[in-house]
Formats: structure tokens, sequence, C-alpha cells
């Protein structure tokens, strides 16, 4: 069911390993705000791990169609951004007259700062449907699916696969990232959308209520992530998981069995914009900022380390990767300012070399290296290669 | 076997790390942060200004600290990466309470750590220089506003006899603001619109939104643009006023010099090129061109003589990891990063207090600080009067100091300040 460094997880069934990350993710939604509320961990560690979660969510797209379909997919942080855009688009107009400029008197219309600091007076026709939350939530969704679905379409039906589609989906997301930093395409520049102030009518910012927002926000993308390893963990089940699974370890086998793949890799590659997109509009309240070097093609590379640490081809993998590597980020950019990159890098390192599996491979290699440590039945002599013939 | 208690517990320690802070500082010592990119594209710039803050830091100490209490620096490296600004403002403020964090350099850094300092009324300080258009009660600008060095350059210019004004800058906002206030300031100065090279862009109304010519962030290819430059530069008369950032001036001032420009024939000012940024620039290019500043290394007062000698003696003894102690230079961001410290220590001492909203309202009744550059004083509206130096490259990297503007308000609402002459 799985080829040799993928897929291997220290779990005997998937319906184990579903059940960890659903205990896990429960845990998580139910005890961190607990403890919140009680005071008992910091506003900043919710924040943070609302952040990580969302990271998980990038990981699992990049894991549903590298781990799983075998596309290595460079171009993942572009859905997670335009994810993270749409859903900016609402907030930033959520600020309305609480801007620094309208609080001087010069934003009558309750522009976003940054048009009015490039001499707009009126919003662009684009912008007016994102006064609704409801039509946010749906961009979010769609603008992402869309431009997977044209881009997908086009790659598969012209049977682009492996490096190329590689360099295709970098391609992607670099001429993506550029046109945001152009300040004329009114979405806000290199600055890109900051300073929310609220959601939904909850503030984010209030010294008394902020903290209850961030909480909720916490509580919706453990939430998300659950119904995300949901769906993962049902499709893997499905006899279109397996058909996947056939794609990624010999797709021309599968082509001439008679599945068209290219519309299975076609799901695949909408269905994972999409979650990515998700996992960007969590991400930029909790974050409280978007622009354009979050859809950068090192963006998109962090994204498949943290799964290639965790372990792709697996469900947990992904999210084990997607925390660890952050958290290792957040308390090594504090501990060691100087050389955490050294650190980093090392660990990446290790794990390519010595744990291709990432870390879920970890007990599995142990169990080996302890019976290889066994003494051998057979005497050593019978185990010997024949000598090369001259 | 790893059981599922330990994978659990496994995730449960990695939390911990993450949100566990150092220890609460000591009576005697006080935690301010530092929040520079230490790695990433601006770590090249951003590791000056943390050398500095720590020399600083050991200066005031070894002087009895502030209010008898030791600085003890929380240093922290957000990589160069926007959203990590707000996630580390939010650990320095609300788990290692610091009472002040020196900080930011990019415009995009310092909109993502200011809803958190606003948030948790904290106080950070803004070393370099900044398109303005922002006045929040929790930032201390010690950075140059727009008119403390766009507008002496330009008025340096006119005073030469230049009649054309060529706009050329990195496509993001502190250009576009810089040359949106020049062209009106120009303007004002009886230029006319033809005399502005660059370009503009007008809104469906009519009214001018852009002004000057855009390259992205590490454009290459300036061929075309010099070339503009050039028939621009036919007459004699013209200058060229450049916000092009770090790794495109490369670039245009080889093109620039392979056209056959020189200094004499049509000058740049580059509003980001100081002492620390010649490190990797081609300086044989770049002789005779201007630069704009609070700071240069050259001035000649025994305040600066003495401040150079110090901090080259704390490099030599020094022992934080990661300080460069070769080849190093001093320019204007530095000293203001320096000037933030030691303005910081004169309002705590004024407000007897480190809590944020005394120190702020020292900072609002001016304070002043006799720094390498000259004095700088603060005022109401949270920036700072200093002095500004027009100076010329030579080719060792340091600038020939032409013409001092003294005591330059800081003034960071400037658009629509200009009216165009009848």
């Amino acid at each position: 069911m799985s080829s040799p460094d993928t897929g291997r997880s220290f779990f005997r069934s998937r319906h184990m390993e579903f059940t960890v990350v659903g205990v896990f993710l429960v845990l998580l939604t139910l005890v961190f705000p607990v403890l919140n509320a009680h005071g008992l961990l910091s506003d900043y560690t919710i924040t943070l791990w609302g952040k990580y979660l969302c990271y998980a969510l990038l990981a699992i797209s990049v894991d549903l169609l590298w781990g799983y379909t075998g596309l290595l997919s460079l171009g993942q942080a572009l859905f997670f951004s335009l994810g993270g855009y749409m859903f900016g688009m609402y907030l930033m107009l959520q600020i309305g007259m609480l801007g620094s400029y309208a609080k001087a008197g010069q934003n009558p219309a309750g522009l976003p700062d940054f048009m009015v600091f490039l001499g707009h007076t009126f919003l662009p026709p684009f912008w007016r449907p994102f006064h609704s939350f409801g039509f946010a939530v749906m961009m979010v969704f769609v603008l992402p699916g869309l431009l997977a679905l044209i881009f997908g379409f086009l790659a598969f039906r012209s049977r682009i696969k492996g490096v190329y589609f590689s360099i295709l989906t970098q391609a992607l997301t670099y001429g993506a990232a550029l046109m945001f930093f152009r300040n004329d395409f009114t979405m806000g520049g290199n600055n890109g959308f900051t300073d929310f102030k609220f959601i939904l009518g909850h503030s984010l910012v209030d010294k008394d209520v902020g903290p209850a927002t961030m909480r909720g926000l916490f509580m919706v993308t453990a939430l998300v992530l659950l119904l995300v390893a949901l769906i993962c963990y049902w499709l893997n089940g499905t006899k279109f998981g397996l058909v996947r699974q056939a794609i990624r370890d010999g797709e021309n086998r599968v082509l001439f069995s008679g599945y068209a793949t290219a519309n299975y890799k076609l799901f695949v590659f909408v269905l994972a914009a999409m979650i990515a997109g998700v996992g960007g509009a969590l991400f930029v309240p909790q974050a409280g900022i978007i622009n354009p070097d979050q859809m950068t093609p090192a963006k998109s590379i962090e994204a498949v380390v943290w799964v290639a640490v965790g372990g792709r081809g697996t469900l947990i993998g992904p999210i084990i990767g997607a925390i660890s590597i952050n958290a290792l980020r957040s308390w090594a950019t504090q501990a060691y300012p100087d050389s955490w990159l050294i650190i980093l890098g090392m660990i990446f390192l290790l794990v390519v070399l010595f744990l291709p599996g990432g870390i879920v491979s970890l007990p599995a290699k142990i169990m080996a290296w302890r019976s290889r440590r066994q003494p051998p039945v057979a005497p050593l002599a019978a185990t010997k290669p024949a000598p090369d013939r001259p | 076997m790893i059981t599922k208690l330990q994978k659990i517990l496994g995730v449960a320690a990695l939390a911990l790390c993450a949100s566990v802070g150092s220890a609460r500082a000591a009576d005697d010592t006080v935690k301010v942060g530092v929040l520079h990119d230490l790695s990433g594209t601006m770590a090249i710039s951003e590791t000056s200004l943390r050398d500095i803050l720590l020399f600083t830091f050991d200066e005031i100490n070894a002087k009895g600290g502030v209010m008898g209490k030791k600085i003890v620096p929380v240093i922290v490296d957000p990589g160069s990466d926007w959203p990590t600004f707000a996630e580390k403002s939010k650990q320095l403020l609300e788990v290692d309470k610091v009472a002040v964090v020196f900080g930011c350099w990019t415009s995009v850094s310092r909109k993502s750590a200011l809803p958190v300092f606003e948030k948790d009324n904290g106080l950070l300080f803004y070393p370099v220089q900044y398109e303005g258009e922002e006045e929040s009660q929790n930032v201390c600008y010690t950075a140059e506003a727009v008119n403390q060095q766009a507008i002496p350059a330009v008025d340096y210019f006119i005073a030469q006899g230049k009649k054309k004004f060529y706009l050329i800058g990195t496509d993001y906002v502190y250009p576009q603001t810089t040359n949106l206030v020049l062209l009106e300031y120009l303007l004002s100065k009886g230029v006319p619109l033809a005399n502005i090279g660059g370009g503009y862009k007008k809104d469906s109304a009519g009214k001018i939104i852009s002004a000057g010519k855009y390259t992205p962030f590490g454009h290459k290819d300036y061929q075309q643009i010099i070339a503009e430059i050039k028939d621009f530069a036919a007459s004699g008369d013209a200058c060229v006023i450049s916000t092009l950032n770090g790794d495109t001036n490369p670039p245009f001032f080889k093109e620039y010099a392979a056209a056959g420009l020189t200094a004499d024939t049509c000058p740049v000012v580059s509003y980001s090129i100081a002492e620390d940024e010649f490190r990797s620039l081609p300086a044989k290019d770049l002789v005779g061109q201007i630069g704009c500043w609070t700071y240069f290394q050259s001035i000649d007062t025994p305040a600066n003589k003495a401040f150079l000698a110090a901090f080259q003696s704390w490099l030599k003894t020094t022992k934080a990891d990661g300080v460069v102690k070769e080849g190093r230079v001093v320019d204007s961001p530095m000293v203001l990063s320096y000037d933030g410290v030691y303005l910081w220590k004169a309002c705590v001492e004024k407000a007897g207090s480190f809590d944020v909203d005394k120190v702020r309202a020292a900072w609002k009744s001016g304070v002043s600080f006799n720094g390498p550059g000259g004095k700088v004083t603060t005022q109401p509206n949270m920036h700072l009067t200093k002095t500004v130096y027009i100076g010329e490259s030579k080719a060792d990297g340091q600038f020939k100091i032409l013409k001092t503007f003294a005591d330059v308000y800081g003034e960071p609402h400037l658009k629509g300040t200009f009216k165009p002459k009848e």
C-alpha cells in the first residue's frame, strides 16, 4: 500500500493514525482555550499555536499532492496567500473609520489606509463585495480552487509531470508575487494588509475582548484542521484514494489500465489548493499581516521541508512536521538568534540523510536497528554472498 | 515502540519550548528588546544595528546603567519574515515584558509590528529613514522623515542651478510616497511638470497618484532607463533622485557609468546608500554622487571622533555572538539607533520611571541628546529635530560633507503640504 520511503507511520493501521490525530486535535481545541481563559497559558502561545495549525493545513495540502499523488508542487504558498488575501480584503474593509487616515479626517470614504496613501478616492469595484463576510469566505475557496483548476487542467492535459511540474508551479507563484508587489495592483503592494481591527464584529486588538477573539480563531483553526484530516482519512479509504496512490507509484500503468489520471490529479490539485486557501485565510487574522513575501517560492519550499521532516504520505506527518519545525524555529530564533539557521539546516540534512521517511518513520528505524543487533540465527558463512566471477 | 502517550508528551514538550520565555529580570536590571533581522535578505543592513545597540548598552552599563539598572538585551531574529515581526513583538512585550524595543528596518516590518505595540502599549524605537504618513503613539521615530532627507537634497540641487529632476525608485511605499511629496515640492518651487522625469500616473479624476519610474526589488536591467536618463540629461542641467533599494544599485550605477554619465554631467542623489551599503557597492562608479543623511562618519567633531574610537575599541573586546570585527563603518541608521538608546535613557530619567506612558510624556516634552551627528531633540509628534548633512561620495566609501542644515524639524505628514506655484 505504500512505497518504501513514504507512508510508513508508526501506526499499525490508518484508523489508529486518524484516531490519534483526532484525539490530539480535539484535546487541543478544548484544553488550550480553557487553560488560556484561566490565565495558565499566555495569549502569545495561543496565537502562536493558531499559526502553527494554519501551517499544518498548508503542509497537509503539500502532502496530499506530494506524499499521496507524487506531484511535488512548489506553489502551495500561492494558494495559501490567495486565501489569505481574500479574507484579508474583508478584514481591511472592517477597519472602516478606525484607520489612521480616517482618524485624522483625511479618509471620508473609509478606504483601507494603503489606498489613501496611494491617492485613491474611491474603492476599486472588485473590492466592494468584500464588505460581506460570506462572500469573502466563498472567495477563499473559489479563487485558489479556480486558479488550480485552470493551471492544473492545462498542466495535466499536457502531461507535465515530475520536475517540470515543480518548476511551473514555482514560476506561477513567483509571477503572482511580482504582481502583488506592484502598488498599482491595489492589493497593498509590498506592505500588504495589516492593522486589522475586527472580525464579524469581534475586536482583534481590544485589551479585554481581543484574547477571546484569538481563542475563538484558534478553536476554529483546530476544528478546520480536524475536518480536513477527516476528509483526507476518508479519501484514503476510497477507491479514489487507492487510484491516486497508484498514480504516485506508477502513473503509466494506471493510465494504461484505463484510468484518466489527469482528472484524478486535477481533483487532488484543486482540493489541495482549497485546503491551503483555508489555511491562509485563518492565518491572516492570527498573524496580523499578509504580504506578497508569503507567496514567494521559498515559502512553498519551506512547507515541503515540513512535510519531509514530518513524514510524507502519512496523515500525521505533515502536522507533526509543521508544528515541530515552527515551534523549534520560534524557540531558536530567540535562544540562538545568531545560529538558529544552522541548527534548522542541520536537522533538515540529518532527516534527508538518515530518515527519508521523516519523524514518523523513526520508531520503525529503531526497531530495524534493534533486530539487526540481535545475533543471527543462521551461521554467518551461509549468508555470505557468492564471490564475484572474474 | 512509542506509545500514544509518549507522543502526546512529546508534543506537549514542544509546546513548553515555544511558550517558556526567559525568567523575569532581576531587580537591578531592565530588559530591552532588540528586534532586527539577523538572517534573510535584510540581515546585511540590520546586523549592524544590532551591533551598535549592543555597544550602546555596554557603554551605558559601564557608566552605571539607566536609573541605576543595568540594561539586559533580549535579542530575537525575525529572519526577514514579516509575520514573524508581529510574533516576536508579542513575545518581547507579553512574555519577556521588555521596557522598550529597538528595531525594524523595512516599512513592512514596522507595519507588521505596529498593531502589537499599539495593543500592548509598548514602545518601539525606529531608526531608518521612512516615508512618513504615520504618527503612532507607540513608536519613537528617530528615523529621518521625508523633509529631513529628500527635501534638503532637492534644495541643494536647486541651489546648484539644476532645472530638471529625474525620479526613480524601487516599487514600494517609501519611494512612492517620497516621490509624490517631491513632485509637489518641485511644482511648488516653480519647476514645470515637463522637467520632472520618470513619468507619472493619474487616476480617473486627473489627480497624479504616482510619480517617477519604478522597478521591482532585485531588478537588474537598467539599460533602457539609463538611455532615457541620458536623453533627459542632454541639456546639462539635470539630476537624478534615486530611491532605488539595496541590490538594484550596483547594476544601476554600472549601467550609468557605462553610458558615459558622471556626477559632473548629471549627479545622482541616493537616499538608500550610506557608508554601510558601500561595503557591497562598486565605489569607483559612485564617486562624486550625493548622499543626504543625519550623520556621516566623516563629521569632524570631537564628539564624533570619541564615538568612533569607542565603537572600534568595543569591537576589539566584545564577546557578543556574530559581531563582525573587521572593516566596520558607522552610518546614519546606526547613529540614530545609538541616539535612540540615549534618548530613551534621558526620557526614563526625566520621567523617573520605565512606564511607557510616562516615558512617552517625557519624549513629548522635548528631550535633547548631543550625539555623534550633533544635537537631536524629541518632538511632540514622536519624531526628532536633527541636523541634516549633504555629502559627496569618495572612492574610499566615505562622504565629503558639502552642506549642513541645522535643526530640521521632523514632519511626517507632508502630502498635500506644498501647493504648486501659480
